[in-house]
């Protein structure tokens, strides 16, 4: 009985998440066939005699074509640049909650939590009609005469950032208020008795102690903005090159499922990096829990 | 940074996080097709909504979907969250922490593509599942509710009082008697939580639906996605203030019943 509360969960994931990473990698290392599936199998039994036909030809194939290359850096450069941007508007956000009265917090909390639950997909299709030509932003910026004429914001690299900073502000803010909120306050009153200026003191006490919260939001920002889709998809031009939509359009346009498994499984090893420090910082967190 | 300029990027921080909501149901009231041009109030686009067979049947499909994948995420997770909190040491306790917290990172396009092809595999080896579908969207969307569902019920498993647990057991009670007498009615919140979290999820998915969808299952945000892509459309925004309605009532409701009930409470008695 005990055994099975365990063995349960772990089957259904196992067939349903780690093998499924198995099928990725066989499949990546096969040969592209017009057939049905499009992929020669790479283990054949036939006539009592096993074949492995292993192919790197599509990961030789990444490293041909410059698209694959320059798309897994600009995925990573836009996912960088919109994480800083999130940090920079989610510390100062974390750190007011983490210092407002207890009977106040819960409602902040409760309203950076709140458009998470409203769908993802419709609050970024909100920024289609927010940035066009000739919508609120540019009528109020016109208004107010910072410009002459409407900027173009729809369809740029800008709109992508933009994009990711709103849609995941909430995953950088929430780690970050649980370690601003666990402070002790007492330190930070002795570096102002001992005369340390505020500045001083958040440079010193506060931001090394909050150190875990901003690499655990960071990663939680970082690590699904790299494989994003859906907000280049609608925010993003076609200048605006993404790993996500490299391996959408391989699979749905190219019918190049070889070449799209190639492509997955190269993002998780530039993942991997991440994805182990996440995992450091929040074992750390919970052992000190 | 001084108190007062805290104060100011707080405030355009939730100007930044509800503009965009609140711009999808102003103009959701707009007569004029050209959505942010603005042509008086009307209620049409509602109408239009309505009468629109293909979002309505996708919303039913969607709806199904996501009730199943909802039920199985919250099992699952409080079969997988019970295991982690409450047995201790096990053989493949490190393996089921890993496959609990994996799929919270890791990108859609991944998984949707890789499950997939497992899809496609099996199909081909035991006959099962035959084709893509309702089933098949079913079980990606329980394996990511399940691992958002442990989180949520592992939590307050963790808080929960142990003695209570120990207490019936020592009472004589047996195991399974102990965890649906005490454990589940504790539990009760966080399994509310789970269920309508993975529930919001499934309802949400574009990615990885569109990759284990088959034929005649297109789920809502798939029809969704495919009409934005082609620019605004006020149906969607009359969709969308339906869709924040209805979220703000259940998350008030679900506020309001967490005040009325201190969170120490640990079920009836």
């Amino acid at each position: 009985m005990k055994r099975l509360v365990a063995l349960v969960p772990l089957a259904w994931l196992g067939l349903f998440f780690l093998i499924p990473f198995v099928v990725l990698t066989k499949i990546s290392l096969s040969e592209p066939a017009i057939a049905q599936p499009p992929y020669l199998p790479v283990v054949d039994w036939a006539d009592g005699i096993l074949t492995v036909a292993l192919n790197l030809g599509n990961y030789i194939f990444l490293t041909e074509d410059p698209l694959y290359l320059v798309s897994y850096f600009s995925s990573v450069k836009i996912a960088a640049i919109s994480t800083l941007f999130a940090l920079l508007l989610g510390y100062p956000m974390a750190y007011a909650i983490a210092r407002a009265p207890e009977r106040r917090r819960g409602l902040l909390l409760m309203l950076v939590i709140l458009p998470f639950w409203t769908s993802f997909l419709l609050r970024v299709y909100a920024w289609i009609g927010l940035l066009k030509a000739n919508g609120p932003v540019n009528n109020f910026l016109l208004s107010i005469g910072v410009i002459d004429q409407p900027l173009v914001m729809l369809q740029t690299d800008f709109a992508v950032y933009l994009g990711i900073v709103y849609t995941y502000l909430p995953f950088m803010i929430l780690p970050l208020y649980a370690t601003l909120s666990k402070l002790d306050v007492d330190l930070l009153d002795a570096a102002a008795d001992l005369g340390a200026r505020p500045a001083t003191t958040f440079l010193t006490v506060t931001l090394p102690l909050s150190l875990p919260g901003i690499v655990a939001g960071s990663m939680l920002v970082f690590i699904p903005a790299v494989g994003e889709y859906v907000i280049p998809a609608l925010l993003g031009g076609p200048g605006t090159l993404m790993i996500g939509s490299v391996l959408w359009n391989e699979f749905f346009l190219n019918r190049d499922w070889p070449v799209a498994a190639a492509v997955a499984i190269v993002m998780v090893l530039v993942l991997a990096l991440p994805i182990a420090i996440l995992r450091r910082v929040q074992a750390a967190q919970e052992d000190r829990a | 940074m001084s108190r007062a300029a805290l104060r100011i990027v707080v405030v355009a921080g939730f100007v930044f996080l509800y503009a965009p909501i609140l711009s999808l149901v102003i103009y959701s009231f707009n007569e004029s097709r050209l959505v942010t041009v603005w042509g008086g109030f009307s209620t049409k686009w509602y109408g239009e909504l309505l009468r629109d067979t293909q979002i309505l049947e996708a919303a039913w499909i969607s709806l199904k979907i996501a009730f199943l994948a909802a039920c199985l995420s919250t099992i699952l997770g409080t079969l997988a969250a019970t295991a982690l909190a409450r047995h201790g040491r096990f053989r493949g306790r490190t393996m089921l922490g890993g496959l609990v917290t994996a799929p919270l990172v890791m990108p859609e396009v991944i998984i949707g593509l890789s499950l997939l092809l497992l899809f496609v595999a099996m199909e081909s080896l035991v006959g099962w599942p035959a084709g893509r579908g309702l089933t098949t969207i079913v079980i990606a969307h329980a394996t990511f509710g399940t691992a958002f569902a442990v989180v949520v019920i592992q939590a307050r498993m963790v808080a929960l009082d142990r003695s209570l647990e120990e207490a019936a057991q020592d009472l004589g009670a047996r195991p399974l008697r102990v965890f649906f007498d005490v454990t589940l009615p504790g539990l009760a919140p966080a399994l509310v939580a789970a269920w309508l979290l993975a529930f919001t999820l499934s309802l949400d998915d574009v990615v990885i639906a569109s990759f284990v969808a088959g034929p005649g299952s297109s789920t809502l945000p798939m029809v969704i996605f495919s009409k934005v892509r082609l620019g605004v459309s006020p149906e969607v925004n009359a969709l969308a203030t339906l869709v924040i309605v209805a979220v703000t009532v259940v998350v008030l409701a679900a506020a309001w019943i967490s005040a009325r009930r201190p969170a120490t409470d640990a079920g009836p008695h």
